[in-house]
């Protein structure tokens, strides 16, 4: 019996570090691969080279990646802080003021999650030419504002918060929209901390939709500039590396830092 | 705007009379912005395409086919092959990384087990790059010269190395270990949270009635997570079956590629769709057609996938 429970921890452990080494290894391969020149990254070298400055040099010198990551730090930023407030105030709305309409709305809201966006691509692209938005980045931002996901999710949080302070506040003469901003915004961090992150990441992260809106290099955003990067005929891989440092970082800081709110706000929105 | 609560009684029972409680206006008003985006930039967009599929186009030629597009479809080989594709993602990958997440969460969620939060920090990680990162990353590791295959010949697994980006075969199945690899981690926050509300006393139970850990996975952790098991099988279905960076970014030359992957094999229902709209002579008609097809197969896979859980939902 003992020997079989030790047995059964080594293999848990195995397993698990199995996975963590298969999880994080890209993460240091990509870090050694920006100090390597490209033939020895193809080659496969996973050891630290002397090529670093070098490749970020060269990066610099053919691209304007200060202008560009500029562009996806304000996209993301504008899409982050509208999306918070459209979805939370959605979710508090739908929990708190509910009613046997909105509720067929909300119904209606969630089955929309099931189209893709190849769907809604074409009358979207269509409504930007009309309006004038092409290429801009508000054109952007607009079409990007609402997230399903996000309304589901603050929804969901929201069932946590407490009614009776909400109440309370009430009888004390607050309005609801003090109520909501005043009292249950500063409550639920960890919420908005998790959406917050949540949406960081999707809207850094966009390729699809971006590629199409954006059509000038002044515009582009980091993801842009690393697909075209790597789809050139013989791509510097060693410059294409110290591009993709350059658009992971933000992400890992920004995890690094709300990390246990990510975790607490994921699971403040289960509980339900 | 700012009504107060403390109204008079006399405004609030004229409001009412009028057919619009204080409940009721805030309500709107709360989700009067999310309704207004979501009309224009979903609702409206939804039912022009879903117009547009009924429309043939060539340039600037259009012409009224009413289902003509839909019949299309089953003789175009391009869309059979991408629709092939697309379920064969799914159908292989989804599964397999649930499962892979579920074993994760389950070991990280045994309090005996140390350092479980480098170990979540960790596996989670690959959730934060992007999708042209990733894809770009694995593209280079797994290159016919690349790491994956110098260190496999290495230790003798393999005794040629395999081509990995070439095959029909081998370009999916690396698309598919990508896809593992980016959203595996993501899948297991949602579990580890939901088995945090599991009190322990229920294992307790179960370990005094002599259950073993396989029991008690089986019998306790996935009948009480199931809501989120189907959640996330719900999202993983959707996020599959409209693949779309990855192929792209997969496949060489990127979106000027002349097939996307070796022998279209990573074409999917999504760049199929790209492709109609921005690569050949644009036919957003037919191209609307197809993303019709992805919105049927959503909603029947989750229909079904709803009924498996057995949720009266």
């Amino acid at each position: 019996m003992k020997i079989k429970n030790i047995l059964i921890k080594v293999l848990q452990y195995t397993f698990l570090i199995s996975v963590f080494v298969a999880a994080v290894f890209p993460f240091y391969w990509m870090v050694v691969g920006t100090t390597n020149t490209a033939v020895d990254i193809i080659k496969g070298k996973i050891t630290f080279g002397g090529q670093f400055f070098h490749n970020f040099k060269t990066l610099f010198a053919k691209y304007n990646v200060a202008g560009i990551f500029w562009n996806s730090c304000k996209i993301s930023f504008f899409t982050v802080i509208g999306q918070l407030i459209i979805s939370s105030m959605a979710g508090y709305g739908f929990e708190v003021f509910s009613s046997k309409t909105r509720e067929k709305f909300y119904g209606g809201v969630l089955l929309t999650m099931m189209v893709p966006f190849a769907a809604l691509m074409i009358p979207l692209f269509k409504m930007i030419v009309r309006l004038h938005l092409l290429d801009t980045h508000l054109g952007l931002i607009l079409t990007t504002l609402v997230s399903v996901f996000l309304i589901f999710f603050f929804r969901q949080s929201f069932k946590s918060f407490p009614k009776e302070i909400i109440q309370a506040a009430r009888v004390d003469g607050a309005g609801e929209f003090r109520i909501f901003y005043a009292i249950v915004v500063p409550a639920m961090k960890a919420t908005y901390a998790a959406a917050a992150i949540y949406s960081f990441m999707t809207s850094w992260n966009l390729y699809m939709w971006p590629l199409i809106v954006l059509q000038t290099n002044e515009k582009m955003t980091m993801q842009l500039l690393i697909s075209s990067m790597s789809s050139a005929y013989f791509p510097e891989y060693g410059m294409v590396m110290s591009a993709i440092m350059i658009s992971t970082l933000p992400m890992i800081i920004i995890f690094f830092r709300l990390q246990t709110y990510f975790v607490q706000g994921i699971t403040g929105s289960l509980n339900q | 705007m700012t009504v107060n609560p403390k109204m008079p009684r006399a405004k609030a029972t004229r409001a009412k009379k009028r057919g619009i409680t204080l409940h009721d206006k805030y309500g709107w008003l709360f989700i009067s912005l999310s309704v207004i985006t979501l009309g224009v930039f979903m609702l409206y967009p939804i039912i022009n395409s879903l117009y547009m599929s009924t429309i043939a186009s060539r340039g600037m030629i259009q012409q009224y086919v009413g289902l003509g597009n839909y019949r299309r479809l089953f003789g175009d080989t391009v869309f059979l092959q991408a629709l092939k594709n697309t379920l064969l993602f799914f159908g292989v990958q989804v599964p397999v990384m649930l499962i892979l997440a579920l074993i994760i969460s389950s070991l990280l969620n045994d309090k005996s087990i140390k350092f479980r939060g480098i170990f979540r920090t960790g596996i989670f990680l690959p959730a934060v790059t992007s999708l042209v990162t990733y894809a770009l990353l694995f593209r280079m590791m797994f290159s016919l010269d690349g790491l994956i295959n110098t260190a496999l010949l290495a230790t003798g697994i393999i005794r040629e190395p395999i081509p990995w980006l070439m095959e029909p075969f081998w370009a999916r199945v690396t698309v598919m270990i990508a896809l593992t690899w980016r959203w595996t981690g993501y899948n297991m926050i949602f579990y580890l949270s939901g088995m945090q509300n599991i009190p322990d006393e229920l294992y307790e139970a179960a370990r005094i009635d002599g259950a073993n850990k396989l029991l008690q996975f089986t019998r306790i952790t996935v009948p009480l997570i199931k809501p989120i098991i189907l959640f996330t099988a719900i999202t993983s279905t959707i996020g599959t079956l409209q693949l779309f960076d990855e192929p792209m970014s997969f496949s060489s030359g990127g979106v000027t590629a002349a097939t996307i992957g070796p022998g279209n094999s990573l074409l999917t229902l999504s760049v199929y769709i790209y492709n109609l709209c921005f690569k050949y002579m644009p036919n957003f008609g037919y191209a609307a057609t197809v993303a019709y097809v992805i919105v049927i197969l959503v909603a029947v896979f989750t229909i079904i996938q709803f009924k498996l859980a057995g949720d009266r939902r």
